[in-house]
């Protein structure tokens, strides 16, 4: 598992039936590109999160594809409309295997 | 015809502060929605003639780089500041103490320290910067080893500290026993270096708000530092940024840490006495 990495979400935590809301999402990681090469000439294997997704009550919001050229701490804003009280679940793959997830309830009324 | 549309659009266009030109703007910074900040103020005493109003950084910069650091989950300079948070907790060195052993939680403990420094340290006879403070306690109370002085882990942790003093005055002292220490940092602030002959003062006092080539000069405050850059996206210390200021001038700098920029760092602090503390800041 890549050092440091840690998952976080800002979204509101109650909103009007069919509102769009605004949410933010950041995860801290190095994104190492694969594109680097270390003191002794060896190419940095590529460590990047390569795949960000977001899901209302299991029907998908967002899904994200991310190449070596996205920048460390990769951060996206977005919308979605909030129809009914659920909750919204953040997922995020690592080059790794690794899969770190994030759940945010959403009340609605 | 739509002319009423037609007006309203003119005079939104008109409403939007324009960056294309380089003077600083009239911008409010509201921190989370709910900190406002203090970006301009008048000069200090010691700045008559030299200057009427000092402003910070931040108003030089375009509408997308000051909305980053308007709000805390945008900013990224507190990513940072969360790392720090679990090494001001974490035990290092050969006395088995971490940060908060001596000083427990940073946000009552380190809260205004950062609008006072750099400062005298009566104990050392010396003016003292924060990283010094904290190369010092990490040698003597904790027996652990010193960071290196503009290196990541040691301007991580000025950002924490700094952080427990955001919105508060930027007060340093510049009489008593720091006075020979700030007379040095002005001598150096007016003093041209380098190949292409330019002292501090050629572009952060007689040419802020005008263009250096693509960017714009602002009047070098250090209010906001360590400051978060999206060129390097890392936060960067006062002494490195004098440090790659003075290379710009095509001299040979000094060393971070080294007793000229720290009387720098003093006379520079002082000359945004009244602006508030904003670590960490995001400039570009």
């Amino acid at each position: 598992m890549a050092e440091g990495v840690k998952p976080r979400v800002k979204a509101p935590k109650s909103a009007a039936a069919g509102e769009v809301v605004v949410l933010k999402t950041l995860i801290s990681h190095q994104m190492e590109s694969g594109q680097r090469k270390d003191k002794a000439g060896n190419k940095i294997p590529r460590s990047i999160i390569n795949r960000f997704t977001c899901e209302f009550n299991g029907k998908s919001v967002i899904d994200v594809t991310m190449e070596s050229a996205i920048s460390t701490n990769p951060y996206f804003e977005f919308e979605a409309t909030i129809p009914e009280t659920g909750d919204l679940k953040f997922t995020w793959y690592d080059d790794d295997g690794s899969v770190y997830e994030e759940t945010k309830s959403v009340k609605v009324g | 015809m739509n002319f009423k549309p037609m007006t309203a659009i003119a005079a939104l266009l008109l409403s939007v502060p324009t960056f294309a030109a380089a003077d600083a703007d009239d911008d409010v910074l509201i921190v989370n929605g709910e900190t406002e900040l203090v970006t301009k103020a008048p000069a200090p005493a010691h700045l008559d003639g030299a200057l009427d109003e000092v402003m910070s950084g931040w108003h030089f910069r375009a509408d997308e780089t000051q909305a980053l650091e308007m709000d805390d989950f945008d900013n990224p300079g507190m990513l940072a500041v969360e790392a720090a948070a679990e090494v001001w907790n974490t035990v290092d060195g050969s006395e088995g103490k971490s940060c908060a052993s001596c000083h427990d939680g940073v946000e009552q403990s380190m809260k205004g320290v950062r609008a006072v420094y750099p400062k005298w340290n009566d104990a050392a006879q010396q003016v003292r910067t924060m990283e010094a403070q904290i190369n010092d306690c990490r040698e003597n109370r904790m027996g652990a080893k010193a960071w290196k002085y503009d290196g990541g882990d040691i301007t991580d942790m000025v950002a924490l500290i700094s952080l427990q003093s955001r919105g508060m005055p930027v007060n340093v002292a510049i009489d008593g026993p720091v006075q020979a220490t700030w007379e040095q940092g002005k001598e150096l602030y007016y003093a041209r270096t380098g190949q292409l002959d330019l002292s501090c003062a050629n572009c952060h006092e007689q040419n802020y708000g005008n263009m250096i080539r693509a960017d714009h000069l602002s009047q070098g405050q250090t209010n906001g530092f360590p400051a978060y850059r999206l060129k390097n996206a890392k936060l960067n210390s006062v002494h490195a940024r004098f440090k790659g200021c003075v290379r710009d001038t095509r001299a040979e700098t000094y060393k971070p840490g080294s007793p000229e920029f720290v009387a720098l760092e003093l006379y520079v602090a002082s000359r945004g006495n009244g602006l508030s503390v904003a670590a960490p800041s995001v400039r570009n």
